[in-house]
């Protein structure tokens, strides 16, 4: 899946040389440190494209054009659902958000896979155990269940590439790590007036 | 005396649980246990084993050069990972070990590194012990890798563009979770390894003894399992990847001080 013209404008594009992808000698190094262990494959160590532009350096400069027309491709690949059902089951969007488990090797690939969300995010406001490298969600469903911003939030989970290149946060739905059925739930988790994202704390 | 302190630590767990996050609740811990780390059972092992003849030649690992010399154990760990002019080869401490087992002992390569590390509920390994014994004939010195040798140099470059590298169905790095301060997954503080104070704080306390795990870890199993939690295949004991985020994470923590074994959740 590695798209190498891509690499090439990156490589060409960086200001002054201060760094140069040497993702080649990198590809080598980790194959020969790596092991595949249950369902995680060494393939797993070939990098697409935005894992390649997002790989640089921090602080590292990359020309805003090559960044925009990845940011435009992610945002061109989005699926939203086909039936334009956006909203699930808050309660088992809670399930997905607290759950952690899924893709990695200790894991039971038979079971669903977790998002996690709280690793990172603050959602309902009676969870204390919630991690801090995101945005706080608390309240989130002020927002309202307009058209744009049920494909706004689509959209931020399915691939958050398509807006904020370089995000920290997971492809959940281009990358096949939540179903269409998980991100409608987290998607009411998030928006239902009833989820506890959009209480008061107790 | 066990169930007082048993208790002691519930009742600073009860009070220390409503107003701090829950790293102050194991620096509480920590502060009760004082010298009493467990680690220092494993210690000892370490000890033992190293004056201990093994293999088809049946010789201690007293020969072994650490890079201070044959059998200078003191002040040795701090200087990794460095080159290693027998080897030609930047080693990190684990790394080592192997060489000289399998050289000074003569024992068989795959079976000295089957099983680097105790799974749960195990005792712990040869060189976990080993491992934690050399850390502590470091402690309370300061953290130098060695960075004279050109390939000693490269190996932190290499460290550092593999800490950056995303790869895996979640795009993980090592710098998704580490190259801020202040970060937390769930309440797990995560140190920014990229800076020096982060760097000294994570390669000054490793290996530590896990609470939750009743095991001592060593550092490359601590980066063995931030793989698995990437979603990525797993990490070998000594591979190229292994050494070159070390020296990145040692030489970012150069100047700080050793403090392993050290005491965590």
């Amino acid at each position: 899946m590695r798209l190498a013209g891509v690499a090439r404008i990156v490589g060409l594009s960086l200001v002054a040389g201060s760094w140069t992808s040497a993702a080649e000698d990198i590809a080598a190094v980790l194959e020969s440190s790596f092991m595949a262990k249950n369902q995680a494959t060494m393939a797993r160590l070939q990098q697409d494209a935005v894992q390649e532009v997002c790989s640089a350096p921090r602080g590292t400069p990359v020309e805003e054009t090559v960044l925009s027309e990845l940011r435009q491709q992610r945002l061109d690949a989005v699926v939203l659902p086909a039936d334009g059902v956006f909203l699930g089951d808050w309660q088992r969007g809670a399930e997905v958000a607290g759950n952690g488990r899924g893709l990695q090797s200790s894991d039971d690939p038979t079971k669903p896979n977790g998002g996690n969300c709280y690793a990172c995010h603050q959602l309902a406001p009676d969870e204390v155990a919630y991690g801090n490298l995101g945005p706080s969600l608390t309240g989130y469903g002020a927002r309202g269940q307009s058209e744009p911003m049920l494909r706004y939030t689509w959209t931020k989970l399915w691939d958050t590439h398509a807006y904020n290149l370089c995000s920290h946060m997971p492809r959940f739905g281009a990358q096949g790590i939540l179903s269409e059925q998980q991100l409608r739930d987290v998607m009411a988790y998030l928006l239902d007036p009833a989820s506890p994202v959009n209480q008061t704390k107790q | 005396m066990k169930t007082v302190f048993f208790w002691s630590v519930c009742l600073a767990l009860s009070l220390g649980a409503a107003r701090v996050p829950a790293d102050g609740v194991f620096d509480q811990y920590r502060d009760l246990m004082g010298d009493d780390n467990p680690a220092v059972f494993v210690i000892d092992e370490g000890e033992e084993l190293w004056f201990t003849a093994q293999g088809p030649k049946s010789a201690t690992l007293e020969a072994c050069d650490l890079g201070l010399g044959s059998g200078v154990t003191a002040g040795a760990y701090v200087r990794f990972p460095r080159y290693f002019a027998d080897t030609n080869e930047v080693m990190d401490v684990e790394a080592r070990l192997v060489h000289c087992m399998t050289t000074i002992q003569g024992r068989d390569l795959e079976s000295v590194t089957a099983k680097p590390y105790s799974l749960r509920g195990d005792l712990g390994t040869e060189i976990e012990a080993l491992v934690t014994w050399l850390a502590a004939e470091s402690e309370g010195e300061t953290i130098a890798p060695e960075q004279t040798h050109a390939a000693e140099r490269e190996m932190y470059v290499l460290g550092e563009e593999i800490f950056f590298y995303r790869a895996g169905p979640h795009d993980f790095s090592c710098a998704t979770c580490h190259e801020q301060s202040e970060m937390r997954i769930r309440l797990q503080s995560l140190p920014d390894l990229t800076s020096h104070a982060g760097a000294a704080n994570a390669w000054g306390s490793w290996p530590a003894y896990r609470i939750s795990q009743g095991l001592v870890r060593t550092m490359g199993w601590r980066m063995r399992d931030c793989f698995r939690q990437q979603r990525w295949p797993e990490l070998q004991m000594g591979s190229t990847t292994s050494i070159a985020l070390q020296t990145y994470m040692a030489v970012n923590a150069a100047g700080g001080v050793m403090s392993a074994p050290g005491l965590k959740r």
